[in-house]
Formats: structure tokens, sequence, C-alpha cells
């Protein structure tokens, strides 16, 4: 064999920011002096759905997932002393990806950098926001519309910018199984094609850059054999696709370019050191061929399900991939599968499987008719479900969680949870907001209201958003302002939920006695359990809601479902006027504290205190003791896998609540 | 003593409730809701109290039902149709009905999500309902949520899926039935099959931005009530193009709302569905209960029919408990 030249490794990076645009650049320069090689940008919720960080919405969640961006001033910061001319930035941002852009080319302007020198990523995929991720904001025609014009305009003036990351990661955090990964993230990304393909200022000729510009995201779970595959069958898809649709032979462009966060959905909150093991299996998956290799990775931390990671809980990441990278003898090697029957077998089995799925969506209309339509986001939830059902049944085993719980107390959490995650300084909201109103107050007002003048007119006329934008970030514009121009234009969206899928399942064990319970308790209190399910605030992570809400439906409760991105202001009417008996928060961003509180005074103010309020997502157990002492009934966290056994609790928290207000529970009817 | 006390309690208590409701305190309505939903025999009893001085208290209001297939937009259009209503000076109680499990007899009320544009306006009210036993059709609480609705709200705007049977069920408990088609999906064609193309007062053909597909439907639908054979003077159902994305169409439809309203007033007409719904209800409510055997006992249909038309100022819940007492009544000493 001839001396094998050794492949270069990928790019190297870490999801990151929080608190402010200062502590983020802080944490970027001292990444990149570990041997990190890329930037990858995490902004908070405000920015992420348009809002500046003094909007209602936005209390709580400033700088707790990401850095908060509320204008030029916030983007200069982030990018201090970073050379954006050397550096491959990937800004995971969607439905307000045009202005971070436009933001980010007139930070390069400052550093006199001109735009075609930029290099890096906009996530930009606003079908999976529908599906899975929930941070959309204008309708999907509307977003469409968008993300094609940023794709028209960078094809041209930047052209070493990838502005869409079409993600298959979040479908598989959403439950997806490969084949619908594969189907679903090929079709969103046909949807966007088609619409740039089909626009006048792109000519036919170009198409082909477009279609090489399109890069993808992945997501890696633990069963790393078979995600080889996936990546093998999505490599080979795509090249495909190019040829027979839109006619490309350039085999450069052909290529299927992705980047990779590996899996969260898998990692446990129970044994968490268990995770740094996943995590660095699950890098296999999508690193082993090197026809299939990830381009760039991220890995996440081991401490995720339980809070905030901290640069020490990022840089034993960042060594998993150095060491897989550098020491390993990976990349000395070429394609170590070829020949496989085994890898080849299965690879064309998800490449038929996925095409079948995707042909399926093309017949309804495409990716955005079947986010209308929620075929997509039902079948996700219906993975998630079956998947769900799985652990709790004991049938896919997860160790520390259903399998080998016996074990010694880890010194990594001796601490306390709290002693062993990242606590967000409660005064960065505060400081970002003083930050903003002085920005405020020094800008011209006549050059902002120009710009937004002229932002609409271009908007509203058909034209590309991209050039205003621009002009909008260089005139002092915040993040509120230009995407409540947008929300103006287009209005703001909702997405089907995909719940109402099914009958409920036959009841067989636990399932029987609470339902049973569900029915007994209900007759006591005349009238079947009522619970609301909703989100306070604005992260957008719906799955674990959406699996309680079917649950809940599941043992016999009738659920009002509220959806995401709400004001503790509307979870409180929906209780007072739907009238139910308990209330099922969904939190996973973090802002647990503030948002719960406010709702629990607003239900005191309302006359409604008695009423049971339950919480669930990633907090820590000295902030659930908090929550309890504060008034929650219960407070579930990522280790609560068991969906029956919480609705059995559930059920006689409303039973007991409502036996102290002098309704008899437990005795059955009334007196007739 | 306790049945005492609660009969006392019950009495100052729903005539406190009904004040409220009519003077339209928007914190009674929930309350009355949770009231009438109780199945509990002293609440089922203080509901019918409530009810009763409800009853002809409460005929000002609008009362529009809507129905249509899943996934044809219904909510989406009735938060556009909201928007209009509030627009002009009305304010609007919803019921959102969804169908309930079989298996489980729990339900997922998704509604609230489609309308959220209204969410922190007090002159708009949204409750979701389960549609309980009643498979496809309407639970007793929906029937008398739209009486608790109608005393507080100008308009009250019932949502249901059609799926055939809700459609006959609804058309008598409003003064105009919505139907909402969506562009292509056959299932106008359905509806015309199905037999029920005379119910529904008005035609709305949703997401007409999909242009010459909507135009389609909408020529289908208009065919399909060209065909029924109606006496002059009816009311034609129109089949109007709307769009809950763009806002248009959605003035007309409010539009037709009214002039069908005119025209049962002018046609003297306006308390006739109504009062028939009743009677239907109770006729159904009570051969549920009780068998046709139950109602050979009362003297047979007709002589039911008459007790219900010699009580229409009576409110349903009171008419039937009386019924039923006299059914009970006849079977014991029989």
């Amino acid at each position: 064999m001839s001396a094998q030249k050794k492949d270069r490794p990928w790019l190297i990076r870490t999801y990151s920011g929080h608190s402010s645009a200062e502590k983020s650049n802080e944490l970027y320069r001292s990444n990149l002096a570990k041997g990190q090689t890329g930037l990858s940008v995490a902004f908070d919720l405000p920015t992420q759905t348009g809002y500046d960080s003094d909007h209602v919405l936005a209390r709580g969640e400033v700088g707790k997932v990401g850095v908060p961006i509320c204008h030029i001033d916030d983007m200069s910061t982030l990018f201090n002393e970073i050379p954006l001319d050397q550096m491959n930035t990937s800004m995971t941002i969607n439905a307000t990806s045009n202005w971070l852009l436009a933001l980010l080319v007139v930070v390069a302007e400052r550093q006199g950098v001109a735009p075609s020198e930029l290099k890096g990523t906009t996530q930009n995929d606003i079908i999976k926001e529908y599906l899975s991720r929930g941070t959309y904001v204008f309708p999907p025609e509307a977003s469409v519309r968008m993300t094609s014009d940023m794709i028209a305009y960078s094809v041209n003036e930047i052209p070493g910018w990838n502005p869409v990351n079409v993600c298959s990661y979040h479908l598989q955090e959403a439950g997806a199984t490969p084949v619908q990964e594969i189907a679903y993230s090929m079709a969103t990304a046909l949807a966007l094609l088609d619409s740039v393909a089909a626009r006048d200022d792109v000519p036919e000729e170009a198409v082909p850059r477009v279609f090489g510009r399109i890069s993808f995201f992945l997501n890696s779970s633990i069963r790393f054999v078979e995600e080889t595959c996936k990546c093998r069958a999505m490599t080979q898809l795509w090249e495909e696709i190019g040829r027979n649709r839109y006619g490309i032979t350039d085999p450069k462009l052909l290529r299927f370019r992705y980047g990779v966060q590996v899996n969260s959905l898998g990692l446990t909150e129970a044994q968490p050191e268990n995770n740094a093991i996943r995590i660095a299996l699950e890098a296999l998956g999508v690193t082993l061929s090197k026809s299939a290799r990830a381009r760039a990775m991220q890995l996440p931390a081991w401490n995720e399900a339980l809070g905030l990671p901290r640069p020490w809980d990022q840089q034993w990441s960042l060594r998993i991939q150095q060491i897989l990278a550098y020491e390993t003898d990976l990349l000395e090697y070429p394609d170590i599968f070829e020949g496989s029957v085994v890898i080849e077998e299965r690879t064309q089995q998800l490449i038929e499987e996925s095409k079948a799925e995707l042909q399926k969506v093309l017949d309804m209309g495409g990716a955005v008719a079947a986010v209308e339509n929620a075929y997509m986001k039902q079948r996700l939830v219906e993975s998630h479900t079956n998947r769900l059902r799985a652990i709790e049944s004991g049938e896919q085993l997860l160790v520390g969680v259903n399998a080998f719980t016996e074990g010694e107390d880890s010194p990594l959490t001796a601490g306390g949870s709290l002693g062993s995650i990242l606590s967000v300084d409660e005064g960065a909201e505060r400081e970002q907001i003083e930050r903003l109103n002085s920005f405020r107050a020094k800008r011209n007002q006549a050059d902002v209201d120009g710009a937004l003048q002229n932002l609409r007119d271009v908007v509203t006329a058909g034209g590309n958003a991209m050039p205003p934008s621009i002009q909008a970030a260089r005139a002092g514009v915040t993040t509120g302002e230009w995407t409540d121009t947008m929300r103006d234009i287009f209005g703001e969206y909702r997405a089907p939920t995909g719940i109402v899928i099914r009958d409920a399942s036959e009841a067989t064990g636990m399932t029987a006695d609470v339902r049973k319970r569900v029915d007994d308790v209900s007759t006591a209190l005349g009238r079947r359990i009522k619970l609301l399910v909703g989100k306070p605030g604005l992260d957008g992570h719906s799955n674990g809601a959406e699996q309680i809400a079917v649950k809940a439906r599941d043992v016999g409760m009738e659920v009002v479902y509220d959806g995401i991105r709400l004001t503790p202001a509307e979870l409180v009417a929906s209780a007072r006027d739907e009238g139910v008996h308990a209330i099922g928060l969904s939190i996973l961003s973090g802002s647990h504290s503030v948002l719960v509180v406010d709702v629990l005074n607003g239900l005191k103010e309302a006359g409604l205190g008695g009423l049971p309020v339950i919480v669930g997502g990633i907090i820590p157990e000295e902030d659930a003791d908090e929550l309890r002492a504060a008034g929650v009934s219960r407070v579930y966290t990522p280790r609560d896998f068991d969906l029956t056994r919480i609705m059995a609790e559930i059920t006689e928290t409303v039973a007991s609540v409502h036996a102290s207000d002098g309704v008899s529970v437990s005795d059955g009817v009334d007196d007739d | 003593m306790r049945l005492m006390e609660s009969l006392c309690l019950t009495a100052s208590m729903t005539t406190e409730l009904s004040r409220r409701l009519l003077e339209r305190d928007r914190k009674a309505v929930p309350e009355a809701l949770n009231l009438i939903e109780d199945d509990r025999r002293a609440q089922r009893d203080a509901s019918a109290a409530l009810l009763q001085k409800l009853e002809g208290n409460n005929r000002a209001a609008l009362r529009v039902g809507i129905t249509g297939a899943p996934g044809a937009g219904k909510s989406t259009l009735i938060d556009a149709l909201v928007r209009e209503l509030r627009s002009r000076d009305k304010t609007v109680g919803i019921i959102a009905v969804d169908p309930s499990s079989q298996k489980s007899g729990g339900a997922l009320l998704g509604d609230r999500l489609r309308m959220r544009s209204s969410a922190s306006d007090e002159g708009v009210f949204l409750r979701s309902m389960a549609a309980r036993d009643r498979l496809g059709g309407l639970s007793a609480s929906c029937r008398d949520g739209i009486e608790i609705l109608a005393s507080a709200f100008d308009v009250v705007l019932i949502e249901t899926v059609g799926v055939g049977q809700s459609e006959s069920e609804i058309v008598n408990l409003v003064h105009t039935l919505v139907f909402v088609a969506q562009p292509g999906a056959g299932d106008s064609v359905q509806f015309m099959k199905a037999g029920l193309i005379e119910m529904p007062d008005v035609f709305v053909v949703n997401k007409a931005d999909t242009g010459a597909i909507a135009e389609r439907t909408q020529s289908e639908l208009l065919g399909g009530v060209g065909l029924s054979d109606e006496p002059a003077g009816a009311w034609t159902a129109p089949a109007l193009l709307a769009s809950a994305r763009d806002g248009t169409g959605i003035c007309e439809v409010v539009d037709a709302i009214v002039e069908h309203r005119d025209h049962l007033v002018e046609t003297d007409t306006l308390n006739t569905r109504l009062n028939r719904g009743k009677a239907e209800w109770l006729r159904g409510a009570l051969i549920d209960r009780y068998g046709t055997h139950g109602i050979e006992k009362l003297g047979g249909p007709d002589a039911l029919h008459a007790m219900i038309d010699a009580e229409v100022s009576e409110a349903a819940p009171v008419t039937y408990q009386r019924l039923a007492l006299a059914i009970e009544d006849t079977l014991r000493k029989g």
C-alpha cells in the first residue's frame, strides 16, 4: 500500500456563549487558545426569537442559553480581537439569521474585512424549528423566502459562506428514526433549493453553485454502526439528488458536506459521568468513514442534562475531539468500510427506505406542506413516544437509568448538582438592559427610522431583505426592532403540534391502574381531570411537553395543550378560563426560577393559589428545592423517564388538593 | 340536612352567578362553565337552576357553529373572524370541541394554541371542551356552555370537527352554521354525498390563497347548493373564498353571518331552530337513558313532542329532569 496522505482533521468547535458579548468573547479566545479551530456561537433565546433583552418575553432568558445580541455594538464586542477573515464562524441562528448575518457583515466592515472574505455558517434551517426546536417566528412560506434571500445574496457576495445548514440533528433529538432523519432533512433541502431556483435574481447557471453551498448538520446517536451507515447513505443520496434533480455534474459541488453535534437526547442525568463515554462513542459514527466524514464537529458536555456546562466541562469534550483526531490512527487510512458487505447492505437499505419516505413528503407538496399539515411532526412525536415506551418497559437499556443503577457516588458531582454546572450571573440581564438603553440613547433616531422604513419598503415590494438589513445594522437598529418590522409584514406563526395522532394505546399493567384511578378521581371531582400543559418563556423545545400531553391523554385526562412562548400572565388566564385542575410547565432553558415564580404569583392574584403546579425541565436539585418551597407541587427532571409514574403522581396531587378543599375524593359519588 | 343546606346554597349561589354573567363579569364565565360541566348531583341541580335563570335572558347573542374536516383550518379562520368581530366592537365567547379517546376517555385540546391572537384580550373568551362520550357529537356540557357564553358575550362561536354527526347536532344549537372547506381536499364532494349539504348556512372555502384550486372547490359547493330544492324566499347558502393567512374575505364571512341572522329575524324564525334543537336534544337524551320504552310511558313520541313544546320557556335541563321523573314514576307504578 502506498503511503497514504493523512486526512485533514475536521473543524473542531465548541457550541458556546453566555451572559454577555464580553464574557462570551473571553470564552471564545480561551477556547481558541486551547486548540479549538473554529467558533460556534450560541445565542440566547430572545436573540433567536427576535426580542430585545428588555421585552416582557425575554424576562429570565437573557444570556441563559447563549449570548444576547441586541445591536451592532454587542456583535462587535463578541468578535473583539478575533479577526473575521481568519476565523470560520458557525452561528446557530434561524428565524433571525438574516439579521445576525447582517450584523456580522458590518462587524467585518469595522474590522476592515470584506464580506467576500468571511467564512462560516448560519444554521438557518427553519423547517426543523417548526418540527422540533421551536425558535421560529414567521409563517413557513415567509421564512423560506427569507432563507432564499440569504442564499441568493451570499452566493454572490459572501461565496465562502454556508447560508443554510440543513439540520437532521434536531429531528433526531425530537425522536426521529434514521430513515426519518434522512428523508425529512433532504425534503427540507429540496424545498429551499427549489425556492432559490425559482427566483428571478438567481440565474439558472448559478443553481449548481447554490447546491454546492448547502451544508447539513447531523446528529449521531450511541448506535454508531447504524450512524456510520446513515452518513454514507446521506452522502450517496445527496449526490444522486444533485445529479438527477438539478443536473449537476461537478463532483466538488455534489459533495455532501456536514457538521455534527452528537446526541443530547441519550445523555442521562443519572450517573452523568457516563455521558463522557457516550459522547466519545457517538463521535465515531460520523468520523469513521473517510468517504462520509464530518467537516466540523462540536460535542456536548457530559453534564448537559444537569444544567449549563462550565468551561472545564466543554474543555473535556474538546479533548475527546483532539484525542480522536490527533492521537488515534483514524485519519491515516482510506475508507475503512470499503468492501464491507454488512455496512453496504444497511446503507442501501436506509437509502431505499428514505427515498420512499421522501417521496411521500414530496407527494404531499414538499417540506413546507408537510409542516403545515403536521405530517412530519406527527411521525416524529410517534417515534419519540415509541422510544420512551421502550425505555419505560426496559426493552431499550440505558445504563444507570433503567439498568445497572447501583453504583458509587461520583466525585464529579460531590459538590451537589449546582457545584458541577455553570450558573449565569443573575446581574447579566440587568447589565445587558443597561447597555441596550445607553445604546438606544446615543444612536441617531432619524437614521434608525429611515433604515426601518427602507427595510419595510424593500421587503414589502418583494426585494431581497439582506441589503436593507445590513443598512439597518449600520444605522443602529436593534434585534427587536428588525424582527418587529418583519413580524408586521409577515405575521407570526404557531406550528401545529402533531400530538393529536391516534387513539390511546391499549392499557396494560400500570397504565390501566392509572386510568382507573383517573376515572375514580374524575368521578369524585364531578368532571374529568383537566390538565394545562404549556411552556413559559422562549424555550421552544416542545418534545417533552408534548410527550407529557400525549401520556396524560393516554391515562384519561383532558389536556389543554397551550404550546410554547407563553407569558406567565397568559398561562394564568388559560388556567382560569379552561377551569383546569392542575398546570404542568416545561422549561429547558434554565430560566425556571424566575418564570415559575411569576406563574405562582399570577395564580395567587387570580384567586387560583391552590391550583397545583408541576414543573419539568433541566432543573438542578437545589433549584428544585427552592421551587417546592415557593409552592410548586412536584418537580421532574430528565431522570424521571417513567411517564406513567409521573401521571400517577399528578393524579394523586390533584386528588389531595381537592380533598383538602372539602371535596371527598375517596368515597366516590354524592348523596343521591 | 346536607341536602337542605346544599339547596339553599344552590339558590343563592346560582342567583349570584346568573347576575354576574348577565352583567358580563368575565370572571363568572369560567366559574359557571366549571359548574355546568360538573356531573355530581348537587352541581347538576345547581346548574339546571342557573340555566333556568339565564333562559330567555340570553337570546340576544349571535350563536354561530363552525364545522369542517380536520385540517380545513377552522381554528385559524376563527382566529381571523374573532379579530374582525373585535374590530366591530363585539365581544366573543368560543367553545372549541375536540374528540375524546374512546379507550381512555382522555382528550387533547389543542385549540388555544391556534387561536392566540386575542390571548390577552378581555373581550375574547375561549374554553376547550372534550366531546366526552358522544362520538363525533356534542356533549351536554357543550350545549349548556353555549347558554353560559350567550349570557356574557355578543357572539358565541362553537368549533366542532365535522365528521357528519356533529353537523346535525350543532345545526340546531346555533343561528348560523358555517362549513369550512379545504381547497381540493375532496371533502366538499364527500359532504354532498353524505347529504349534509342542506345544513350549513354559509360555506367558506379557506386558504383562498391557493388560487385556482380554491375556486374550483367553491364552484363545486355552489353547484351542490344549487341542486337542493328550496322554496322561494328561502336562504341560499353563499360559498365564500377566504384566507385566514392574508385576511382576504374575512370581512365578507362576518357580513354573511350577520345577513343570515337578519334573514332569520325577517322571516321570524330566529328562535325556531334553537327550540327545535332543545326538543331534539331532550328526546335524544331521554331515549339514551330510558329507551323508546320510556318514551312510550309518556304516551309516545307525539305526546312527548307536545310536552316539550309546551315548555319552550323552560331551560332544557329543567324540562329533562321533570320528564325523567315522570318516566321513572310511571316505571315504578307499572
